[in-house]
């Protein structure tokens, strides 16, 4: 079958399998390959979108309903929010091996869009979706709370 | 230096001065084998590791595996320390597979700064030394007047200065010195320095860098293959006429290792393998389950099999002899443990007729190329390996059958002319096996009347790592504990029983169990003798002269506020351990609810040499904290019936942001030549917990991971409020 | 001394693990080589016919079976303790958790990965439920979904209780927030309740029919609706 997905502003048509998960169209179809397979089973959040500003797993999230959608991966993620938790992350070098960070980073976007000055707590409850094999989660946390306090100071 | 070392020459290729220095002889002979008939990327240069280019840039050339360790960032700082560069204007990129070029290619063992400081140095060295005489002669100066400081050379006498690009085309025409002078380590302005950061962190915040997941190439198809659930099965038959019905299967066909589906989406081989139908032949699978490896293991170190121990760490005279008096005896089981990097295994390749081209993630490139050769049937000089950034691996990629890098190079020869990209599944990754290897250790202590212990006899049960040599890995950590140093015996056995199950390198290797079974051992002899755990240390410590584990165990408790009262339902653990000639000390702060040991901090002290990187040494001590407690709590992969349980993340949990304590990272000052810091933070992490609990209970931890059952799943809990 | 490698001689040390390490590259090569150059063949691709097990389905009994206990209120009883085969089955129970937190697979354990209710029990505002669970099953990856996925409210917890308590529980609308004609809607019609018979994921389904299970339902409430002790 063939659907009409709105990716990063754009319209694509996309003739696949409405079963495919929008990961594998992601990665596979439109070559935006910053979304990573972790797990395929919803546990890691290394393919985290967002969808219409929600993130979501895109591993378990079916192509046909995802099209109706309007979804933004981490090549287009936009905002003071992502900026002020870009700008956070590279100040901390958050990254070791960086391969869960995509989803990191569109987990905690969406956690600063949601929550102005988050807590420890607050964190942990957002972010326990993505699984870091390096266990960055320190300078995660440290990185997040930078990104509150510089939106902070610039409002 | 026994080693000869010789200059190659600079060269000006392409813009940009290509310095480079490697050991001859042997390494040479090596080069030529490896590299014969194979085509040199840089055909003048024969170690390039720095090159410099017309806008002053300077591109470091890491010949290392970047897997996350942030070992790029050493790898450069140590090249612009001694070049004196502008770390804002120095960049790295990853070297090809190249012996020839860059001698032997191999990240492991936690020793990629320890064995390029020398080489990195020098060749930072030398390339300063050419801009510093291209200046003296365009100056009419002497070369000692010359000052290098951030990519620019100057002459304050004569107020004349310029930067690397000006000078670019003089200094490469210099002859570089046969032995640059490198700077004393007081005089470092980048080395040990907070500047040094990764260069890497803005690509890996915006989805930009490219993973061998990520790799696309014109005409590429995908592959999975399906394995055999047990180890030591194989392929009876398979019936792909389902699976040549999914859309976009291109083709299906046996190897060596399995059925693999060949496709032109990554979805589509999935769907495929899905469809599959397999039947396969278990007559020399392993069948067994864990309960049964584990009384397996039992047996033989009770003396009960015919299994023939090799000797370790033996020590005085007649130390098989029975034990008297005094003896306490312990007994620890450690299990299978995954290695789960975040980005599973993969390869991209191809094969056209002789030639073969490799992407992936592989950080034993130079035993990788001589596999993919092997099973190309081609010679190892056509092989040419693109090492790209690996999301984790723990050691999974660095195996010494180069499997996954080995089952894409079939696909692709079968193939032929077009790339190939293998994908495998979490499952697959975690039913693959090279885990860590299961073990069983029994040790007994007599002891003196001194408090301390008299004697030691230890009896471990590992398979090896290895398929000759004597399963030292096993043991390492034992071998020379400074424990043993009070003692007139030590009878140390190895049993090394071997069946399918395969096991491999996890990161930090034998120190991942050994280290749990000293420091829990110590800690409990030290309350049976009524001492203070530090102190009953510290005590043998100075009787083996560890001078450096004095040093980490005095910081420690200062830094962690040992023996200070902490609130009620909290307890302190303490552990030290060393691995790769690296010494960490961790102390961990810990309580229990409901039976599950919750860590809210961790202050850790490292003697690493001298620290090239002190931020990252500080990442790696997270990592490994956060790495060992996670394998701590619920590492464990069991087999029923052969088959591996544990498949993904939710079968196999793994620590998440909530159970993360908070880590303080203290580095000793030293002037020896660094060591490692990207396994060693792992070991010390499981009995510090596990003796914060023993100080809370009593009751010593005989087996890992603390979890088991239902409890074996992420905590609620926020470790750090 | 062989026992212990002195401190101050580690290249000779790295040195001996080096040739060590020469040694067994040497012995992997090799034995690649004659494995690999070893010819063995590899099967083709064949017809196999594989039977499909039968799926595991319990049977829930039906209101007929019965109508041969005269006493109504012993009646009412067996049709509720029949309908508990359904009510305390893991599919059900998972998400009636005396926490915040739902718990899953037939071991009931808690939900990896952590999560909690929120205030509506659909998540918290930063992980929503429907950050992986869908509107419906989700074959590729095994998650189950539903449009109403969400947690009962914690007054209705099961976990943990007797079935008498959960039946008390049910009947009394200040914890159920039901009467008994919603009540009967709930267990017969609710899709969510529905998903319990078509859980997907090679999970185990809740005994008999949503149907089934509602027309007990009915007869337990018609019979009085009496709670076991």
């Amino acid at each position: 079958m063939s659907y009409a997905i709105s990716v990063n502003g754009q319209i694509h048509h996309v003739e696949d399998d409405g079963q495919t998960p929008l990961l594998w169209v992601l990665r596979d179809t439109l070559k935006l390959t910053g979304t990573k397979y972790g797990c395929g089973v919803a546990q890691c959040g290394a393919c985290t979108v967002h969808v219409d500003g929600t993130p979501m797993r895109s591993c378990t999230l079916p192509l046909e309903v995802a099209s109706s959608a309007r979804i933004t991966t981490i090549e287009s993620v936009e905002g003071v929010e992502a900026q002020a938790i870009r700008d956070a992350w590279v100040a901390r070098d958050v990254p070791q091996c960086g391969f869960c960070q995509s989803g990191q980073i569109m987990s905690a976007v969406a956690l600063l869009r949601t929550l102005k000055t988050p807590t420890d707590r607050d964190i942990d409850v957002a972010m326990s979706g993505n699984i870091c094999r390096c266990a960055t989660y320190n300078r995660i946390r440290a990185a997040i709370h930078d990104a509150a306090a510089q939106l902070g100071a610039a409002r | 230096m026994t080693r000869r070392r010789m200059i190659l020459g600079g060269s000006l290729i392409g813009g940009a001065l290509i310095v480079g220095y490697t050991a001859t002889h042997p390494m040479q002979v090596a080069g030529a084998i490896l590299q014969g008939g194979g085509s040199d990327p840089e055909p003048s240069a024969f170690g390039p590791f720095v090159r410099i280019g017309s806008d002053g840039w300077v591109t470091v050339v890491n010949k290392q595996q970047e897997m996350g360790q942030g070992i790029h960032a050493g790898i450069a700082a140590m090249v612009a320390e001694e070049l004196d560069a502008d770390w804002d204007r120095v960049r790295v990129i990853e070297a090809r597979n190249n012996f020839r070029a860059y001698g032997l290619q191999m990240t492991a063992g936690s020793n990629a700064i320890a064995s390029n400081w020398d080489a990195m140095r020098n060749a930072g060295a030398a390339a300063r030394a050419m801009f510093v005489a291209a200046a003296a002669h365009r100056w009419n100066v002497s070369r000692q007047s010359i000052e290098v400081r951030d990519g620019v050379v100057s002459h304050p006498g004569s107020n004349q200065s310029a930067t690397f690009a000006d000078l670019l085309e003089d200094a490469s025409r210099q002859t570089p010195p046969q032995s640059p002078t490198l700077k004393q380590p007081k005089d470092y302005r980048l080395i040990g320095t907070d500047r040094v950061h990764r260069k890497d962190s803005l690509a890996k915040s915006t989805g930009a860098v490219i993973y061998t997941q990520d790799i696309q190439r014109p005409d590429m198809l995908v592959a999975m293959v399906a394995h055999s659930p047990r180890f030591g099965g194989t392929l009876a038959r398979f019936d792909a006429s389902d699976a040549l019905k999914v859309k976009d299967v291109v083709d299906v066909f046996a190897i060596e290792t399995g059925v693999a589906v060949v496709a032109k989406t990554t979805f589509a081989a999935r769907r495929g393998r899905d469809a599959l139908r397999i039947e396969w032949n278990d007559s020399e699978a392993e069948m067994r389950s864990t309960p049964e490896l584990i009384e397996y293991y039992h047996q033989i170190a009770a003396g009960r099999g015919d299994l023939e121990p090799g000797d370790f760490g033996t020590k005085g005279e007649n130390p098989e002899a029975p034990f008297d008096g005094d003896v306490v005896e312990f007994a620890f089981d450690f299990p299978y443990l995954a290695h789960a990097p975040m980005e599973t295994l993969d390869c991209v390749a191809q094969v056209d007729g002789w030639n073969v081209s490799i992407t992936s993630g592989a950080h034993l490139a130079t035993l990788d190329q001589v596999m993919a050769a092997i099973a190309a049937r081609t010679i190892p000089g056509k092989v040419d390996l693109e090492v790209v950034p690996a999301g984790g691996s723990f050691g999974r990629r660095g195996i010494m059958s180069s499997d996954y890098l080995v089952e894409c190079v079939r696909l692709a020869k079968r193939i032929q002319g077009r790339p190939i990209k293998l994908i495998w599944s979490r499952e697959d990754e975690m039913m693959s096996g090279y885990y860590r290897p299961m073990s069983h250790h029994r040790v007994w202590v007599q002891m003196g009347a001194d408090t301390f212990p008299a004697r030691w006899r230890v009896h471990s049960v590992c398979q090896a790592l290895t398929p000759i040599g004597p399963n030292f890995q096993a043991t390492e950590g034992i071998t020379n504990s400074p424990y043993f140093s009070t003692a007139s015996t030590v009878d140390g056995k190895i049993f090394s029983p071997s069946f399918p199950v395969v096991v491999g390198f996890w990161r930090s290797v034998g120190a991942s169990h050994t280290a749990f079974v000293m420091e829990h051992i110590i800690d409990q002899l030290a309350r049976r003798a009524d001492r203070d755990p530090a102190a009953y240390r510290r005590t043998l410590y100075e009787k083996a002269g560890d001078t450096r584990r004095i040093g980490v165990l005095d910081e420690l408790c200062h830094k962690a506020d040992w023996g200070s009262p902490l609130q009620p339902g909290w307890a302190r653990g303490l552990a030290i351990a060393e691995a790769f000639g690296t010494v960490v000390g961790q102390v961990a702060e810990v309580r229990l609810v409901d039976g599950r040991p919750i860590v809210r901090r961790v202050v850790a002290v490292v003697d690493c040499g001298i620290a090239v990187a002190p931020d990252q040494i500080a990442a790696q001590m997270e990592s490994g904290v956060g790495f060992g407690l996670s394998a701590a709590l619920y590492g464990a992969v069991t087999l029923k019936d052969g088959i591996v349980q544990e498949t993904n993340f939710d079968s196999h949990p793994v620590l998440r942001m909530n159970e993360m304590p908070a880590v303080e990272t203290h580095i000793i000052k030293s002037i020896r030549r660094p060591t490692g810091m990207g396994e060693p933070g792992v070991p010390p992490i499981a009995p510090a917990v596990a003796n914060a609990m023993l100080a809370l209970t009593g009751s010593p931890t005989k087996s890992l991971p603390f979890l088991s059952g239902n409890a074996l799943g992420n905590s609620d809990i926020s470790a750090q409020s | 001394m062989r026992w212990r490698r002195s401190r101050s001689e580690p290249r000779r040390g790295r040195l001996r693990i080096g040739r060590w390490l020469f040694a067994t590259f040497a012995a992997m090569i090799a034995a690649t080589l004659v494995y690999t150059l070893y010819p063995r063949p590899v099967p083709q691709t064949q017809a196999i016919q594989i039977s499909q097990p039968l799926p595991d389905i319990e049977r829930l009994r039906t209101v007929a079976e019965f109508a041969a206990i005269a006493d109504l209120d012993q009646r009412s009883v067996a049709l509720f303790e029949e309908a508990g085969r359904v009510i305390q089955h893991p599919r059900c129970m998972n998400c009636h958790p005396r926490t915040d937190r739902p718990t899953q697979t037939d071991a009931m354990r808690p939900h990896r990965p952590w999560v909690s209710r929120g205030l509506d029990g659909a998540g918290e505002p930063t992980l929503r439920c429907s950050t992986c669970h869908g509107t419906t099953n989700f074959e590729s990856s095994g998650v189950p979904g539903n449009p109403m996925w969400m947690l009962a409210p914690i007054e209705m917890a099961w976990q943990g209780k007797t079935l008498g308590e959960i039946c008390r529980q049910l009947l009394d609308p200040a914890r159920s927030h039901m009467s008994r004609e919603e009540l009967l809607q709930h267990m017969s019609e609710d899709a969510l309740v529905g998903w319990a018979w078509r859980p997907g994921g090679g999970r185990k389904p809740a005994p008999g029919t949503q149907a089934e299970f509602g027309a007990i339902i009915k007869a337990w409430l018609d019979t009085g609706g009496k709670c076991p002790a």
